[in-house]
């Protein structure tokens, strides 16, 4: 008993170690601007570029639900233009950050560790190293940069799709004309809840990306080992996402 | 100069070098036999680095590498090149990109990367593949290729990771048909890891036979051939005795 716990904690401490050597030594890499400069647009295109139509295909269908949910709540006893704000405030404080998240956590964070993983168990990582580029210059901090920047934006066209489709759907399906909808959708509007929206998507970038690179670079034992890992990365950001929205809502609202 | 001084290396309760010594000289080639799964390819990669012995010392130019920083490790590595046993080309890129690679790291102008390219393509006899992607090649080309982006380099030194290891005869001729022609031509020094005792008999200017975590014996390729030492012999001979040996080689870390 006393060994097995003794065990487990030795090797969280140790994985605890591995992670923070790979924290420090990724943010070292980043003062390798020759190295990483040419590669970050390339990861930007592939990272939020190609995740535009999965973002913006949720988007359009929580901008539906949104709007009948919020109808079907609403009735006899609010307002219907309250449609507006609540398919407003949902969209940009929560549902467009945190459901483009998840799905970029499935599609870029299982990409990410895929893709270095494969590269491990070939060794195209070690043959980097021996063309004396650093890994960490070379492959993690591009793809957590373009991450960092193209989350955002991603989030941000989702939140605008969101709200369009709420929109619409509420012009065609429910008894509300736009001048309803937008004044509901002005009626507790702050700029804080466009930036918080971002501040989120842009943690959730990082971290998605960051995890993704861990577990890709940590793989051993072949295809199973890159199968092993490319689950972990996924099931460890979809957790870390909602750790971090809850930990954003307990720190700026 | 390459410098093993007494290497020991484990992987979790697995010894796989156990007081591995080994000196290359400049302007040698010399090629580590040994078992497959004994060791030999974790030999080489002390050299550049990739991995650090648990005791012991390895040396290149009087520089002990598990000691150097990044930038001292980055300065050896811009010296040695690696051929890795499945080349270890990167697939996202095509042949010329994985040449162009270590070339650009170096600073070179566009002119002379072409250059290199060129000649090292020549080199290696393959011209016409530059714009050809790893997956549309065959594993001899791919070899090659492997070899023709650490020539590119001009390095002192190139480590040759089982370099005809699932090739037929003779496209396993060529790759050692290669390795000389890269020694003459370059004046590289050469270690080279092995179990293809033909590969070894043409490439070698010394042997070391690698058992049990260190070497057994080393020496000219006609020492080795002549060998009394019952290990060397069983070895080169190929005999299947000792069968309980051979297996805990086997079960070792590659």
């Amino acid at each position: 008993m006393y060994r097995t716990l003794s065990l487990k904690v030795g090797n969280w401490l140790a994985a605890a170690g591995r992670t923070g050597h790979f924290l420090t030594d990724t943010a070292r890499s980043v003062r390798d601007v020759p190295t990483w400069a040419g590669l970050t647009v390339a990861q930007m295109r592939r990272i939020g570029v190609d995740s535009v139509p999965i973002a913006l295909f949720i988007a359009i269908f929580t901008g539906i639900v949104l709007s009948l949910q919020a109808s079907y709540t609403f009735t006899g006893a609010v307002p219907l233009y309250f449609v507006g704000t609540l398919v407003g405030k949902t969209v940009m404080l929560e549902l467009g950050p945190v459901l483009t998240g998840l799905a970029l956590a499935g599609r870029v964070g299982a990409n990410i560790a895929a893709e270095l993983g494969t590269m491990r168990v070939t060794e195209q990582i070690d043959a980097l190293e021996t063309l004396a580029y650093d890994p960490l210059s070379y492959l993690v901090v591009p793809r957590v940069l373009a991450a960092a920047i193209m989350f955002p934006i991603v989030v941000s066209l989702a939140i605008l799709v969101g709200i369009i489709s709420g929109w619409l759907t509420a012009i065609s399906l429910l008894d509300l004309s736009t001048v309803e909808f937008v004044r509901g959708l002005k009626l507790f509007y702050q700029f804080k809840d466009i930036w918080f929206g971002l501040v989120k998507s842009f943690s959730f970038g990082v971290v998605i990306a960051l995890i993704g690179c861990f577990k890709g670079l940590s793989v051993r034992g072949g295809a199973a080992g890159v199968g092993r890992a490319t689950t972990e990365a996924v099931v460890a950001s979809a957790m870390a996402i909602l750790v971090l929205d809850a930990f954003w809502a307990v720190v700026l609202l | 100069m390459i410098e093993f001084k007494e290497v020991y290396k484990s992987f979790g309760d697995r010894q796989v070098l156990r007081g591995f010594s080994l000196s290359v000289q400049d302007g040698e080639t010399v090629v580590i036999l040994g078992y497959s799964g004994s060791g030999k390819s974790v030999a080489l990669k002390h050299v550049v680095g990739l991995l650090e012995p648990d005791a012991g010392e390895v040396i290149v130019d009087g520089e002990v590498v598990h000691q150097l920083d990044r930038e001292g490790l980055t300065r050896l590595r811009a010296k040695i090149g690696f051929v890795f046993q499945f080349a270890a080309l990167l697939d996202s890129m095509t042949v010329r990109e994985n040449l162009e690679l270590g070339l650009k790291r170096r600073g070179l102008s566009r002119a002379e990367i072409d250059e290199r390219i060129k000649e090292a393509l020549e080199l290696v006899d393959l011209e016409d593949v530059e714009d050809r992607y790893p997956a549309e090649l065959s594993g001899g080309m791919r070899k090659r290729v492997g070899i023709a982006r650490a020539i590119a380099l001009r390095p002192r030194y190139i480590l040759y990771d089982e370099p005809t290891t699932g090739l037929d005869p003779v496209t396993s001729a060529v790759i050692d048909r290669l390795i000389v022609r890269a020694r003459e031509k370059l004046n590289v020094t050469g270690l080279v890891v092995t179990h293809d005792l033909r590969s070894a008999y043409t490439v070698a200017d010394r042997i070391a036979l690698l058992y049990q975590g260190r070497i057994r014996q080393v020496g000219s390729v006609e020492s080795i051939r002549n060998s009394h030492d019952p290990v060397v012999r069983q070895f080169i001979e190929g005999r299947p005795e000792a069968l309980a040996d051979v297996e805990q080689a086997a079960g070792g870390v590659r």
